[in-house]
């Protein structure tokens, strides 16, 4: 456990989808390698979609929401392992 | 008459019609999702069913479920409000297969007026100006270019598939049509998958005025006055009003002659608004239809004093419209300003949460028509509008001065809503003269 790693988080309360629409393909799975600005999920709230991108580029280490979860603002979603 | 409706809605549109179906003595049927299990509509219903879990997709957008629950319940007509399933042909469908009313226009016209390019060609065929354009999809440069020279520069290239001011470009002249040209197409076939799009003239200093109508089963139809909703960010209508202040009697008549024309060209019945641009020379030409009850009717009861809902239900249980054209007259001037869950001074963020304190205006000439009640918690699952805040006044001027003090007494806490955003915008010396268009708002926050 020495890889640094950082969290994608929510920047406000929705619904958490792994893909951009129902019947796209999840936009990451754990261990899939990212670069810096992928989307790797996004939030609906209020029927405004958000999505969010990888800051660094890594490696998918954990998916911590359930796909059409209700999330709250700044909880943790995604964990990507630095490099 | 119905003995009993299902709203198949929620938040204050279901409140609204549930209002009307009390004083119509009409039993009412409410249906919610998880999420709404506390919500006011659920409570002021005769009876509410569960439909599903609160993602709009498996309740509210749920035909199966909602034609069970009118079965179940014995009511005799859905009414679906605005959103959700009140533009769908197939849900329309799907209640005259159960021998359930559809309150709204006919099957057949919902499907008329959700297809934008052949509802287009129909009424170019009758002499409605249209904005000038392609007719049909554009495939190559060097056609676009053709019908830009026709048309004039500026010209707007849009996304077949696309909506909400996504997928839109603008050229103001050939060399940058060439450049915008292959740009758009590749963000429509990467954004929409589909790269098909259409180019039209980019009307200048554009007003959004709407019309709207009443038609009943038997070919009669009125117009009740225009909507100016110019006042818009992102194509979402923020403030209504009615009438505008750019139309005289003499437009007013032309474009309601317009709008029946449209009507009953798709054989359009019950309540409906047919939208129009009109630029700064104040030649107006079609949009779209507008297929069913708008989030801004109010203005157009409070200047008519008809009420739409009671006129929809009248309508859709086969009564002839109690009015003729001449009957119908306006009076004063009336304004709405939307009130959304949404952050004014974060680029209008959705924010939900629950309303902590909460104190809504009152007093001679205001109406509020709203679900939110204090310790509601404002759900991230549906549309950020919890309220709607109408006035009416003897002129333009007292309705503004009358708005200013009803924002001044809208009091919530516990999430950000855009009553401060309004405060503004209705000191706002442009606002005031009436000297608005539907750029109003980006000028208006780069100014600040």
């Amino acid at each position: 456990m020495d890889a640094k790693t950082y969290m994608i988080t929510s920047p406000l309360m929705g619904t958490f989808y792994r893909s951009p629409s129902p019947e796209a393909s999840p936009c990451v799975e754990v261990g899939q390698k990212v670069n810096t600005s992928d989307v790797v999920c996004v939030i609906e709230s209020m029927k405004i979609f958000t999505e969010l991108r990888a800051a660094q580029a890594g490696t998918v280490k954990r998916i911590l929401v359930e796909n059409e979860g209700l999330v709250m603002k700044n909880q943790e979603l995604i964990e990507i392992e630095i490099g | 008459m119905f003995k009993k409706i299902l709203i198949a809605n929620r938040g204050e549109i279901a409140l609204r019609i549930i209002r009307a179906c009390k004083e119509m003595n009409i039993r009412t049927v409410a249906v919610f999702s998880d999420a709404d299990e506390e919500s006011l509509h659920v409570k002021s219903a005769d009876e509410a069913v569960n439909i599903g879990p609160s993602l709009s997709r498996k309740s509210y957008l749920n035909k199966d479920k909602i034609i069970q629950a009118a079965k179940n319940t014995g009511a005799e007509a859905i009414h679906p409000g605005y959103g959700f399933l009140s533009e769908s042909d197939s849900f329309a469908g799907a209640c005259s297969d159960n021998n359930i009313i559809f309150i709204g226009p006919p099957k057949d016209a919902l499907a008329m007026a959700g297809n934008k390019s052949e509802a287009r060609k129909v009424l170019i065929r009758l002499g409605i100006p249209v904005i000038p354009g392609s007719d049909d999809l554009v495939s190559s440069p060097e056609e676009a270019a053709t019908i830009a020279k026709k048309v004039g520069y500026p010209v707007i290239i849009k996304a077949s598939r696309g909506g909400g001011g996504r997928g839109m470009r603008i050229a103001h002249n050939a060399k940058d049509l060439t450049e915008v040209f292959s740009i758009a197409s590749g963000e429509a076939g990467a954004t929409f998958g589909n790269p098909d799009i259409y180019i039209e003239k980019y009307i200048i200093k554009p007003r959004h005025i709407e019309i709207q109508i009443l038609g009943d089963q038997y070919g009669n139809y009125v117009y009740l006055g225009e909507r100016e909703c110019s006042i818009q960010k992102r194509y979402q209508k923020l403030i209504e009003e009615s009438p505008s202040p750019c139309i005289d009697k003499d437009l007013r008549e032309k474009m309601g002659t317009a709008a029946i024309k449209v009507a009953r060209a798709v054989g359009y019945s019950n309540a409906g608004t047919i939208e129009f641009l009109l630029d700064g020379n104040r030649n107006y030409y079609f949009m779209e239809v507008n297929a069913r009850l708008q989030v801004e009717h109010p203005v157009t009861e409070l200047v008519t004093g008809i009420d739409l809902v009671w006129q929809q239900i009248r309508i859709a249980a086969g009564e002839k419209l109690p009015f003729t054209q001449k009957n119908i007259t306006q009076r004063g001037w009336a304004i709405e300003c939307r009130i959304n869950a949404a952050d004014p001074d974060d680029n209008f963020m959705p924010c939900p949460g629950v309303i902590e304190e909460l104190t809504l205006p009152d007093g001679p000439g205001v109406r509020v028509d709203t679900h939110i009640y204090r310790n509601y918690e404002v759900s991230p699952f549906y549309d950020s509008l919890i309220g709607k805040l109408i006035v009416l006044g003897e002129d333009r001027n007292m309705a503004i001065r009358r708005m200013q003090r009803a924002l001044s007494e809208f009091r919530v806490e516990g999430i950000k809503v855009t009553v401060p955003f309004h405060a503004k915008v209705l000191q706002d010396k442009n606002f005031i003269s009436g000297d608005i268009d539907t750029h109003f708002i980006d000028k208006f926050e780069t100014a600040k």
